[in-house]
């Protein structure tokens, strides 16, 4: 096992040479926002909110699959990452209808989170109003598209922890839609065991618990770190 | 010191923006030391008034009045704030935007549905038209500071319109900024 | 198969030859105006006449003046009729016997647009039969396959590649040569070829066109890239839309596969190679590699960050050289003639020749191949005869992530440097000429509206931003923005183009930015005048 040393935002550190910059920067109580991460399942690199600037690089690297490397300088909090994040996090509030008075995630979304630590106080973007469906076919769990920022968190956890496969994308561009199975009704979808991992990887309040009414719905994300811990370390802790 | 000139209005909302404000309890006599509430749905004023000093918008522009009211507030204030959810982002009346054309959706639930044998509202000069898209108040004109809330709590309103008063740039920070 | 079978081949469909040939076009552009029509009714023509004996007519690929097409040409007189239409064919059959002048009008292959060309990867395009691999063989086909298995180590053949100085066709410009040197280091169990045909840009048809007319040159290149990496199965990824273009790829495949040249201990050496066609479903994204390598998987093709690149990671995780087809049809002459040949062509850091499909407002459109360096305004006014009735405003070139450059900078070389230095890109090669009478504002539009269509909608910039920035530009074109709007849309702009996934998102705002750049009046004008731009490229 190798050992890098890097400084990230100053700071001196070392990190195993397979870890990446976020997990480095986590371990050493760096925080970077993130949105499509989630612990557990593979990393994509899709939201971009990870972004961060190494010294001789003139590309903005995404800190959750990028690799540490000897001797890197990494920076997570330039003026202009911080004006990109908040772009970021305000074209997500203006591509769906995000209404969060209304929403069952409201004040535990991760969403919001986000919109409080990037500063953004309103959305400088036209609201694109677009008509998302709900489907509450399922007897346990609904989705609301109006509420998907498309991270593709359930899609991972289901197909990567459940081993189900149930959700996947369908679509292109703004029209991509979540889809359980081959575009057929939750409710309806074979593959899916109910198992409830994709309403706790969910960020917002997409995919939720029936019966949960406005602030309602609070993620418990431990519980996949419990399975994923168990996986990999065959130890039943959380 | 020159007594500062308070307007509110309110215009697609629930009016749940000023119960909170009414929530300030005990800081609205201090504010009556200092503020004359010049115009907004709890004095009687009918015209708004020339020279205010802040304006707090509770609610989306939702129709033809609502613009006629922003454009003439802007240009009769120094300082306008979108005041809640709906002023900012357009919030729950921005719910029907999905849904398509203003035209179509009065037609469904004034004249089609089965309960109803009703006639299209639209008196001409008496009721404001609606338009298309419901849209936040920072899309009409400028806005210069938003504070945000489903209601935005008391606290929230407080800590803000001190600010304001106070000559600082009214800009909320942390969880201040929290939508819902 | 060895080199004499190859020789004889060449010598008995070289013998086989009349002594008049009539070139028919049937490549898709031809063909679109009734280019078969035009070939059955000349074979009629030349059975009516009794001529067969000493007269056939071929069926070849793309001449490259596609605006005269159908064309036929003929042979050894140099005869060269442009849109011909099929009842003409008969006067075409008895003027070659002396029977008068044909009724098809006359073209010439002196002017400009062929004269100033250089072809290399079109050099048999539009003079072989692209259905028969004869033909192909008859004009030493194969024979740099031959000589890189019996007489080069693979070694030796990315060194040739390398020292030619190729880089990539597909737009990015990366030197080939590393990039099969980095895949040929790799030690894996298995290593894969793949041929991006995924062409997609709007007004580019450089590839289709090199499929149709010659595919078994790309085969022959891919064949050479699989010895010198040390890959045995290749995939040519063609778009579904390009349905000439695969017939004609399957069937060369076969043949190859019929005559050894492809299959297992190709020209009796240990070399096996096998290639296999994996049709597009029509999502412009799956031409950038990633999303390229997992739609060949069958899975949803969108893009993923690079690290790891194809070449360590690339299809199921092995290592994988993925290459364009004009980047293919490149090798087998470098491998037969040198690589200083090859190298002698061109400018300082971009070597040999580029295709081109000239479109949009310009007299002569079609493909043309020049040598790197060749400045615009050649390319344009003289090979393609300039905007008839006017004068050039702007050239865009690299598609949708290109950039427009005004005629004042038409003396630009074009290669890859100097095109970035005017905030476009070289692309695969798709050049759209615009007149006095195209509204630049409209141009943007019209190619942020393509990017916010094929955006896979993985990453949020692309996937949202494009659509603000389409919203913003309808504003403009709609007369109701305003000059925060501007700023707005430049910030957007930056803001997607460095914080994008892949080259989609990445390039996606070049067509705005260079035009904000070029012709800031004309967004202005919209914001003062309220004028509705629609556009017209």
């Amino acid at each position: 096992m190798a050992v890098k040393t890097l400084t990230i935002d100053g700071k001196a550190i070392s990190a195993r040479e397979e870890q990446t910059i976020l997990q480095a920067a986590r371990e050493n109580g760096i925080t970077i926002p993130t949105l499509c991460q989630l612990n557990g399942t593979s990393d994509i690199g899709a939201c971009r909110l990870c972004l961060v600037e190494v010294a001789g690089i003139p590309k903005l690297l995404p800190a959750c699959v990028t690799r540490v490397g000897e001797g890197m300088e990494v920076s997570t909090d330039s003026e202009r990452i911080r004006e990109y994040r908040k772009m970021i996090v305000e074209l997500l509030f203006a591509e769906r209808n995000h209404v969060c008075a209304a929403c069952v995630e409201n004040g535990h979304c991760e969403l919001q989170d986000l919109a409080i630590s990037v500063g953004m106080d309103h959305s400088r973007y036209d609201y694109m109003n677009p008509k998302c469906a709900v489907d509450i076919t399922h007897p346990r769990y609904g989705i609301d598209h109006n509420r998907c920022v498309l991270c593709g968190r359930c899609v991972r956890v289901c197909d990567e922890i459940e081993g189900a496969h149930t959700w996947d994308f369908q679509g292109r561009g703004a029209n991509t839609r979540t889809i359980s199975d081959m575009f057929v009704p939750w409710g309806q979808a074979a593959s899916c065991t109910s198992c409830g991992k994709c309403v706790q990887a969910c960020p917002t309040g997409a995919i939720f618990r029936r019966g949960s009414t406005v602030a309602e719905m609070k993620k418990d994300r431990t519980r996949l770190d419990f399975i994923v811990t168990a996986r990999e370390k065959k130890q039943w802790i959380a | 010191m020159d007594r500062v000139r308070l307007a509110t209005i309110w215009l697609g909302g629930c009016s749940g923006c000023h119960m909170s404000f009414l929530d300030l309890d005990e800081f609205l006599i201090d504010l009556a030391d200092i503020v004359d509430v010049v115009y907004g749905p709890v004095v009687d004023p009918k015209e708004y008034p020339d020279n205010v000093d802040i304006c707090l918008i509770e609610g989306a522009v939702c129709s033809d009045e609502h613009i006629h009211h922003v454009k003439n507030i802007r240009a009769k204030t120094k300082i306008v704030v979108a005041f809640g959810d709906c002023a900012v982002t357009g919030n729950v009346p921005a719910m029907r935007n999905p849904l398509g054309k203003i035209g179509p959706i009065l037609q469904e639930i004034y004249c089609d549905r089965p309960e109803t044998q009703g006639q299209m509202p639209g008196e001409k000069g008496l009721m404001p038209v609606l338009i298309d898209t419901v849209v936040p108040v920072h899309q009409v004109i400028k806005v210069d500071a938003f504070l945000p809330g489903c209601p935005p709590p008391a606290a929230r309103i407080k800590e803000f319109v001190q600010l304001a008063l106070s000559g600082a740039e009214p800009k909320l920070q942390g969880s201040g900024l929290k939508p819902g | 198969m060895d080199l004499n079978d190859l020789i004889e081949i060449a010598e008995k469909e070289n013998a086989g030859a009349k002594p008049i040939r009539l070139r028919c076009c049937t490549a898709a552009g031809c063909l679109s105006q009734q280019g078969d029509a035009v070939k059955n009714a000349l074979q009629q023509a030349v059975a009516d006449a009794g001529m067969s004996d000493r007269v056939e007519v071929i069926g070849v690929g793309c001449m490259g003046l596609c605006s005269a097409g159908p064309l036929v040409k003929v042979d050894p007189d140099g005869a060269l009729f442009e849109q011909v239409q099929p009842e003409q064919c008969a006067s075409i059959i008895a003027s070659l016997n002396g029977g008068g002048p044909a009724s098809a009008s006359v073209g010439s292959d002196d002017i400009p647009f062929f004269s100033k060309q250089h072809p290399i990867v079109l050099e048999n395009s539009g003079r072989i039969n692209p259905e028969r691999i004869e033909s192909y063989i008859a004009t030493g086909g194969y024979q740099a396959l031959y000589h890189s298995l019996r007489d080069m180590a693979p070694a030796d053949v990315v060194e040739e590649i390398s020292k030619s100085g190729l880089r990539g066709r597909g737009g990015a410009g990366f030197p080939t040569g590393l990039k099969w040197a980095t895949v040929a280091k790799m030690t894996a169990e298995r290593k894969y070829i793949v041929c991006n045909a995924d062409e997609g840009d709007p007004g580019a048809f450089m590839d289709r066109s090199v499929l149709e007319s010659d595919p078994h040159r790309v085969l022959e290149g891919m064949a050479i890239a699989a010895y010198a990496v040390g890959a045995t199965q290749g995939f040519v990824y063609v778009r579904g839309e390009y349905p000439l273009a695969i017939a004609r790829l399957k069937t060369a495949i076969q043949q190859a596969r019929r005559m050894g040249l492809l299959g297992t201990q190709i020209f009796e050496s240990p070399f096996d190679f096998r290639v296999d066609l994996r049709i597009g479903a029509g999502a412009f994204v799956c031409g950038e590699e990633t999303a390229l390598l997992r739609s060949i998987e069958g899975q949803r093709g969108t893009p993923r960050p690079r690290p790891p690149f194809p070449a360590q990671s690339g299809l199921w995780g092995y290592p994988t050289l993925i290459n364009n087809v004009e980047t293919f049809a490149n090798i087998a002459p470098i491998v037969t003639r040198g690589s200083e040949w090859f190298s002698g062509i061109g400018t300082e850091k971009s070597k040999g020749t580029k295709v081109f499909a000239l479109a949009g407002k310009v007299t002569n459109t079609g493909l043309i191949e020049v040598p790197m360096g060749t400045p615009l305004r050649t390319i344009v006014e003289e090979m393609g005869g300039g905007v008839p009735d006017g004068k050039v405003k702007a050239v865009q070139t690299g598609g949708p992530s290109g950039g427009c450059i005004p005629a004042a900078h038409l003396d630009t070389p074009v290669d890859y440097e100097s095109l970035a230095k005017l905030g476009s890109i070289m692309g695969s090669g798709g050049m759209i000429v615009m007149d006095q009478s195209d509204n630049m504002v409209g141009v943007a539009k019209f190619f942020m509206e393509f990017c916010m269509d094929e955006s896979c909608g993985k990453c949020v910039p692309c996937r949202a931003g494009t659509a603000q920035i389409h919203k913003i530009l309808s504003k403009i074109t709609d007369g109701l923005a305003t000059s925060a709007d501007l700023d707005t849309l430049r910030s957007l702009c930056e803001m997607v183009k460095s914080t994008s996934l892949c080259g989609l998102g990445q390039s996606a705002p070049n067509p705005v930015l260079s035009t904000l750049r070029y012709y800031p009046d004309e967004y202005q004008a919209c914001i003062d005048g309220g004028a509705t731009a629609e556009a017209s490229a």
